[in-house]
C-alpha cells in the first residue's frame, strides 16, 4: 500500500512540476506559439517554427527582457487548436501567440484567443475568415481571394486553360475556400459561366482518390485545381498519373512541403502552386539576414513558412517594442498600426481586416526541386 | 482517356477502382474479425500494429535496403511479436476482468502505440519505399480501363489468406482448441488444452495478418505515418461488423462491399461525394440496429 501511495505521489509530481515555470518567470516576456508539429499538417507546423525559433534565437530580448516562447502541438485537430491556445492563455501566461498554419485550425483557436483577449499573428493561415471577425488576430501573409486570382490567371494566361475542374477536402476551411475562390476568379477571367466543369470533394484522412479522379477525368478539363494538403494531394497526383490521367494539376501554398516531392516523386513533376515566398525571388535586403542565418543554422534553402514564421515573431517583437510595455492589449493596439515593416518575406502592411497585402510567388516542381517561376504583385 | 466517356467504360474503370479499395478493407477486415471471433475482444490496436508493419519494412529498406521478401517476412514476424506483447501486457492480466475493461485497455493499447509512433518516427509524413514494378505509372490497361498493379495483388493475397486461415481454423488441432476457446474457455482448459498459449497464438496471427494488411496498405497508398492505422482500423471495423463479426468470410464479403459502396456513391453521386465516409458509418449503424448479426453472422449464443 505505502509504495502505492508513493507511486501515486511521484506521478502527481510529474504532472504538476513542469507546470510551474509557467506561474514564476515573471520577469520574461512569454510568448505563446500553437502549430501543428504532429497529424496531417506537421511538416507545416514544423517548418514555421524553425522560423519561429531562428528569429528567437537572433532576437532574444525586448525591451530589456528575455523573451521565452512556449511552443504547443495543435496535432492538426481544431478542437486541440482550441485547448492549445488556452493552455498558453491560462497556463503559461503569454502576452501574445503565434500561429498557426492551417486555417481551420487558426479559426478554432482564434474563438479562444478572442475571448480571453491575447493578440494572435498567423503565419499562414489564409483564409479570410481567420481575421474576420476577430480583433486579435492579425496575419503576416496574403489571403485566399488573392491567391485564387492567381492561380486562375496563371491557369489562364500561362496554360491557355479554357476549362477547370476542382478536387478539394471538404473538411479544410483552407481548401473550401481558395477553391471557391478560384472558381469565381476562373469564372470571372474567362468570361464563361460553365469554365468551372465540376467539384468534388474528399474528407481528412481519405487515401482514395480514384473515385474522384476518374469522374474529373471524364470531364475532360483543362487543369485540374486541388488545394488541399501536401501529403493527400501528392497521393492524389500519383494515383492520377498511374491512372493515366495527364491534365496539370495546380495548387496553393500548402504544397510547399519538401514531403510533397518525396510522397509524389515523378508524378508531382509540373505541379505548379502560388506561396508566400521564395529564396530563388529577387532577393529583398531584410530577407539577407533570415535567409544566411537560416542557411547556416539548418544548411538548407529556407522556405515560405520558415519566413513567415519568423516575421510573425519579429512583427510581434517590434509591437511590443512600439508599445513600450508587453501587455496584451497594448500589443494588440500596436499590432493594428503596423505599417511598412520589413520583414524577411516583404514589406508588412496590416490592412482594416488585420491582413498584410503581399505579392505571392508561383512555384512548380522541377526535377525534384521547386523551381521559382513568376511574382505576382497584388492586383 | 477518350473511352472515359462513355458510361460502361466510365462504370468498368469505377469498378476495377472499387475492387482494388475493396479487397484492401476485406484484407484487414478480416484480422480485426479473426481476434474477434475466437476471443470476444475487439482489437482496438489492430490498426496500429498495421502502422508498425509499415514502419518496419519502412527502415527495413531505407536503411538496410533488405531484399523485398526478407524485408516483408521480417515486418510480418515483428509485428506478430508485437502482437503477442501486446496480448501478454494489456490483456491477459484483464482475462477474469468484465469484457468492458478489456476494451477499454484496447483502447489504450491503441493510444499508447499512437503517441509512440509519433515520438519515435516523428510526426511527418514518410513516403513508403516500393519496388519497381508497383511504382508510380505501373498500371495495366485492359481495353478502356486503367488499373494499378497493386489491384492485381491484393485480392489474391486476401483470397489466400482468408483460405490459409479457414485452414487452420477448421483442420488443424491448433485450430481446433481456438474453436474451443471460443465456445467455452473454462471447459477448454479442462480439456486440457493450455489457453494461454491458444490465445497468444490467435493473437500472433491476427497481428501476422495486420502486418500483411499494413505492407498492402502502404504498398497502395505510399505515404506513412503514425496515425495512418486510425482510418483503416474504423472503417475494416465497419467492414467486419458489416460481414458479420467473428465470421472471416463474412469480413471479406463486408470489406468488399465497403469498398464498391464508397466508390460507387462518388461516380455516381458526385456532388455528395464529401460524405463518403459519413456513409460508411451509415452502414454500421444501419447494420446494428437492423441485423447486428450483419450479412453472414449466425446468432451467436451470448455466453452469460
Amino acid at each position: 500500500m505505502r509504495s502505492n501511495k508513493l507511486i501515486a505521489i511521484l506521478v502527481l509530481l510529474a504532472v504538476f512540476v513542469p507546470l510551474l515555470p509557467g506561474c514564476i518567470g515573471g520577469g520574461d516576456v512569454n510568448i505563446g506559439v500553437y502549430e501543428p508539429m504532429t497529424g496531417s499538417s506537421a511538416a507545416g507546423g514544423q517548418m514555421t517554427y524553425e522560423g519561429i525559433q531562428l528569429a528567437n534565437e537572433l532576437f532574444p530580448e525586448v525591451l530589456g527582457k528575455k523573451v521565452r516562447l512556449f511552443l504547443e502541438d495543435n496535432k492538426t485537430d481544431k478542437s486541440e487548436a482550441a485547448n492549445a491556445v488556452a493552455r498558453l492563455i491560462d497556463q503559461k501566461k503569454v502576452v501574445a501567440i503565434i500561429g498557426s498554419y492551417g486555417s481551420s485550425l487558426s479559426i478554432a483557436g482564434g474563438n479562444v484567443a478572442k475571448t480571453k483577449q491575447i493578440p494572435v499573428v498567423g503565419c499562414s493561415p489564409t483564409n479570410p475568415l481567420v481575421t474576420k471577425g476577430n480583433d486579435f488576430y492579425f496575419r503576416v501573409c496574403f489571403i485566399d481571394p488573392f491567391q485564387g486570382r492567381v492561380m486562375a490567371k496563371y491557369a489562364i494566361d500561362n496554360l491557355k486553360a479554357k476549362t477547370a475542374a476542382i478536387i478539394k477536402n471538404v473538411q479544410d476551411d483552407y481548401a473550401v475556400g481558395l477553391a471557391n475562390y478560384f472558381k469565381e476568379a476562373f469564372i470571372s477571367l474567362t468570361k464563361d459561366p460553365k469554365a468551372v466543369l465540376g467539384e468534388l470533394e474528399y474528407n481528412t484522412g481519405d487515401q482514395d482518390f480514384t473515385a474522384q479522379l476518374t469522374k474529373t477525368a471524364s470531364l475532360k478539363p483543362d487543369v485540374i485545381f486541388a488545394p488541399g494538403n501536401y501529403g493527400d494531394s501528392a497521393l492524389m497526383i500519383r494515383q492520377a498519373r498511374t491512372l493515366r490521367i495527364t491534365v496539370p494539376f495546380l495548387g496553393g501554398d500548402t504544397w510547399e512541403a519538401p514531403e510533397f516531392m518525396s510522397i509524389g516523386k515523378e508524378a508531382v513533376e509540373g505541379a505548379t502552386f502560388s506561396t508566400h515566398y521564395s529564396v530563388q525571388a529577387a532577393p529583398i535586403d531584410a530577407s539577407k539576414k533570415f535567409v544566411d542565418a537560416y542557411k547556416k543554422k539548418f544548411n538548407k534553402d529556407p522556405n515560405a513558412f520558415a519566413a513567415l514564421g519568423y516575421d510573425a515573431y519579429m512583427v510581434i517583437l517590434e509591437a511590443i517594442r512600439v508599445a513600450g510595455k508587453a501587455e496584451p492589449l497594448a500589443i494588440k493596439d500596436a499590432l493594428v498600426k503596423t505599417k511598412g515593416f520589413k520583414g524577411a518575406t516583404g514589406t508588412i502592411t496590416m490592412d482594416a481586416n488585420r491582413d498584410a497585402n503581399k505579392s505571392a510567388v508561383i512555384l512548380q516542381v522541377k526535377g525534384g526541386k521547386f523551381q521559382y517561376l513568376t511574382t505576382v504583385e497584388p492586383f | 482517356m477518350e473511352a472515359l466517356r462513355l458510361p460502361i467504360a466510365m462504370f468498368l474503370q469505377h469498378l476495377a477502382n472499387a475492387i482494388s479499395l475493396g479487397s484492401l478493407y476485406a484484407l484487414v477486415a478480416i484480422g480485426y474479425t479473426m481476434v474477434y471471433g475466437i476471443l470476444r475482444l475487439i482489437n482496438f490496436a489492430h490498426g496500429d500494429l498495421l502502422m508498425l508493419a509499415a514502419y518496419v519494412v519502412y527502415y527495413s529498406q531505407g536503411m538496410f535496403h533488405l531484399p523485398w521478401p526478407v524485408s516483408i517476412s521480417l515486418s510480418v514476424v515483428v509485428t506478430m511479436c508485437l502482437g503477442i506483447v501486446v496480448e501478454r501486457a494489456a490483456y491477459r492480466p484483464l482475462r477474469d476482468s468484465p469484457r468492458t475493461t478489456i476494451l477499454i485497455s484496447a483502447i489504450g493499447v491503441s493510444f499508447l502505440v499512437e503517441n509512440l509512433g509519433l515520438v519515435v518516427f516523428g510526426g511527418r509524413p514518410q513516403s513508403f519505399p516500393l519496388p519497381r514494378f508497383l511504382d508510380i505509372g505501373s498500371a495495366t490497361q485492359i481495353g478502356s480501363v486503367t488499373v494499378e498493379n497493386i489491384t492485381f495483388a491484393i485480392p489474391v493475397v486476401t483470397l489466400a489468406l482468408l483460405y490459409a486461415l479457414l485452414y487452420i481454423v477448421h483442420k488443424t488441432k491448433t485450430g481446433m482448441a481456438m474453436r474451443a476457446v471460443a465456445r467455452d474457455v473454462d471447459t477448454a482448459r479442462l480439456m486440457g488444452i493450455d489457453v494461454d498459449r491458444i490465445i497468444a497464438t490467435t493473437f500472433a496471427l491476427g497481428s501476422a495478418l495486420a502486418a500483411v494488411g499494413g505492407i498492402m496498405w502502404a504498398m497502395k497508398f505510399p505515404q506513412i505515418n503514425p496515425l495512418m492505422g486510425m482510418m483503416p482500423g474504423m472503417k475494416c471495423f465497419i467492414a467486419a461488423v458489416f460481414g458479420g463479426i467473428g465470421n472471416v468470410s463474412g469480413a471479406v464479403a463486408g470489406g468488399f462491399i465497403l469498398g464498391v459502396a464508397e466508390i460507387m456513391i462518388v461516380a455516381f453521386l458526385p456532388a455528395i461525394s464529401g460524405y463518403r465516409d459519413a456513409f460508411a458509418f451509415i452502414i454500421l449503424i444501419g447494420t446494428l440496429l437492423l441485423r447486428p448479426t450483419g450479412l453472414v453472422g449466425e446468432k451467436a449464443a451470448e455466453k452469460v
